[in-house]
């Protein structure tokens, strides 16, 4: 009865609001248009290739080797093995070093201090560093300098040097996300700093630092420019033998083969894009996966 | 349930608890503090405290918000060492031994001086990995599944997760999650367990099973726990000290020790002022 007379008190709510909605609207429909060109465009170009390299689409492109002379049997296999080598050889040699260096200066380095302000200023700056720079710093240093010429490691060495900021910058905040107190609770165990970094904050941010490695490796798959310039435009006709072997990678075959006019590498070069998206987007959607399924853990 | 007083329910909390023989002097002492003054940075968080912890008794620390009782209970086990800017100054004698002086490592002090937090912070893996966790980093021998049960049956979980030992920790409730880190304490076999407000995540009914687990720990350990529940502090603990902050003559806070003794005496016969104004609920 209380209750009644209370609701009679009181005088009704006024939630008809002040806002704008003609401009609220015309602001919904810009977010909505600059998302359609996103979209769209992928999905254009991901039709155009396909299409185009319809009839170049079966299991030719990857038993077949490249050549000049027949391009109705040419294939993209050495191309196949040759980005799966060195991205191999990039993941070995970049993420032990991205993954130690975000650890160090996420849980060893002391913070704040100097040294640590100017080794975060200088990894965002090569983040940002254009990867043509890189080639040009891998020509000079591996292939040259290093005598490591044209080969699988010079490629690795010099894109592992194009991912490891991207790889530090992630590992970093994936361990960062690492809740403080699962620290505190190991080393009131009298775990050790290390016993702590490396059986607790890492283990627990390895779903993150996965899906920073998986989408960092995706971008080198994809780089043709420092390769060019470190000389990857010769016609390989073979599958890598070792680290020492030359090599091509699905980008340069496909610069190769646009480059050429005559119309069966035109549709050659389409087919392989389509096969370099596929490669890419499974890589990114097993990032993108790996992070949803564990998300929210704390 | 008709309302009772504040004065009633602690008075019936104090018949309760377990602190009716306790006597003003303490025989068996394991830490000793003599003017004790905890530092962030400039800032002087702890003024002077003076006071010994008892063996094989729980003792409470009770007071407002910010007084510093976890900057204090964190100076136990050096766990302020790993705040940049944190700083000790005083003496803090563990059976003896300064445990800020120089030969003293950090890591067998945290071995011998386990801790229990405010949020339950398990490990992001199984229930035994949890408890095998301390022994395993420290390399203590034996059999691992007998110890495991051992914590386990200790902080009273073992019967409610003994069919479930490789599930992730993260499937138990809070109150379950607040023993099993209990569990993951007592494994490293520490001679005190020091609680900051372990109870203040949890309901009613698992805070009183947290309860009547520190009752049967004090059997073995030494406990000192941080609470913001009067009732709690009544019902479980043989000691009680009641910190305050206050301005000092420049104006900046500190907090300060009040006043310390038998809980039996701190609350129903509190000998300062700002004591019996906080219990009574007056203050804070
Ligand atoms: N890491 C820190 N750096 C600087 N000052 C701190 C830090 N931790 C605590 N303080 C300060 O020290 C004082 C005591 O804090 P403390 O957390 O020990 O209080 P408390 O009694 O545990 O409070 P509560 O009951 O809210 O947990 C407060 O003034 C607080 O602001
Ligand atoms: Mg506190």
């Amino acid at each position: 009865m209380t209750a009644q007379s209370l609701v009679v008190a009181t005088a009704p709510l006024d939630l008809a609001g002040s806002g704008q909605p003609l401009k609220d609207r015309a602001f919904r429909w810009m977010l909505f248009a600059a998302l359609t060109v996103g979209v769209v465009t992928l999905a254009v170009l991901i039709a155009y290739v396909t299409i185009k390299g319809w009839p170049r689409l079966n299991s030719t492109l990857w038993t077949n080797m490249p050549s000049i002379r027949r391009p109705e049997r040419a294939g993209a296999q050495s191309a196949i093995t040759g980005t799966l080598w060195v991205i191999s050889f990039t993941a070995i040699f970049a993420l032990p070093t991205g993954i130690l260096a975000a650890l160090y200066l996420e849980e060893f380095a002391r913070p704040n201090s100097r040294f640590q302000r100017l080794v975060e200023i200088n990894i965002q700056n090569l983040a940002a560093v254009p990867s043509i720079v890189y080639g040009i710093l891998g020509l000079a240093v591996f292939a040259r300098a290093l005598a490591l010429g044209q080969s699988v490691i010079t490629a690795a060495l010099t894109l592992s040097l194009l991912i490891l900021p991207i790889i530090i910058i992630s590992t970093r905040e994936a361990l960062r996300a690492v809740p403080r107190n699962i620290r505190d609770g190991s080393l009131a165990l009298g775990a050790t700093e290390w016993q702590t970094a490396s059986r607790q904050t890492l283990p627990a941010a390895i779903p993150g630092i996965a899906t920073g490695v998986i989408l960092s490796l995706s971008r080198a798959v994809g780089e043709a420019a420092p390769l060019l310039l470190l000389g990857a435009v010769t016609f390989i006709t073979f599958n890598p033998t070792g680290p020492l072997s030359g090599y091509t990678t699905l980008p340069i075959q496909i610069f190769n083969w646009t480059k050429d006019s005559r119309e069966e590498f035109q549709i050659l070069a389409s087919a392989t894009i389509v096969l370099l998206l596929v490669l890419l987007l499974v890589m990114n959607f097993v990032a993108i996966w790996i992070r949803n399924r564990t998300q929210k853990r704390w | 349930m008709p309302e009772q007083s504040i004065e009633m329910q602690l008075s019936s909390a104090l018949t309760d608890g377990r602190s009716q023989g306790i006597s003003d002097e303490i025989s068996n002492v394991v830490f000793t503090l003599d003017d004790l003054r905890v530092f962030y940075g400039d800032y002087q968080a702890i003024r002077g405290v003076s006071l010994t912890i008892a063996k094989n008794e729980i003792t409470a620390f009770i007071g407002p918000s910010g007084c510093g009782k976890s900057t204090l209970l964190r100076s136990f086990n050096r766990m302020n060492d790993l705040i940049p800017g944190a700083r000790v100054e005083g003496l803090l004698a563990y059976h003896g031994t300064d445990v800020y002086g120089p030969d003293v490592d950090p890591i067998e002090v945290r071995r011998r001086i386990g801790m229990v937090f405010q949020k339950p912070n398990v490990f992001p893996k199984s229930i035994y990995d949890n408890v095998a966790y301390g022994p395993r980093v420290n390399h203590i021998k034996g059999n691992m599944d007998d110890l495991v049960e051992e914590c386990l049956t200790k902080a009273a979980l073992w019967d409610e997760v003994k069919d479930d030992l490789k599930k992730s920790a993260y499937a138990l409730s809070g109150g379950q999650q607040q023993r099993l880190v209990i569990a993951r304490c007592i494994a490293v076999r520490p001679e005190v367990i020091l609680m900051d407000e372990p109870c203040a995540s949890l309901d009613p009914i698992a805070t009183s099973k947290i309860e009547e687990l520190m009752r049967q720990l004090a059997v073995e350990y030494t406990i000192v726990i941080v609470t913001h529940n009067m009732q709690q502090a009544a019902r479980v603990s043989d000691r009680t000290a009641f910190f305050t902050a206050e301005l000092d003559e420049a104006g900046v806070r500190h907090g300060r020790l009040i006043e310390y003794g038998p809980t039996r005496q701190i609350f129903s016969a509190p000998q300062d002022k700002r004591t019996e104004d906080y219990i009574s609920g007056r203050f804070g």
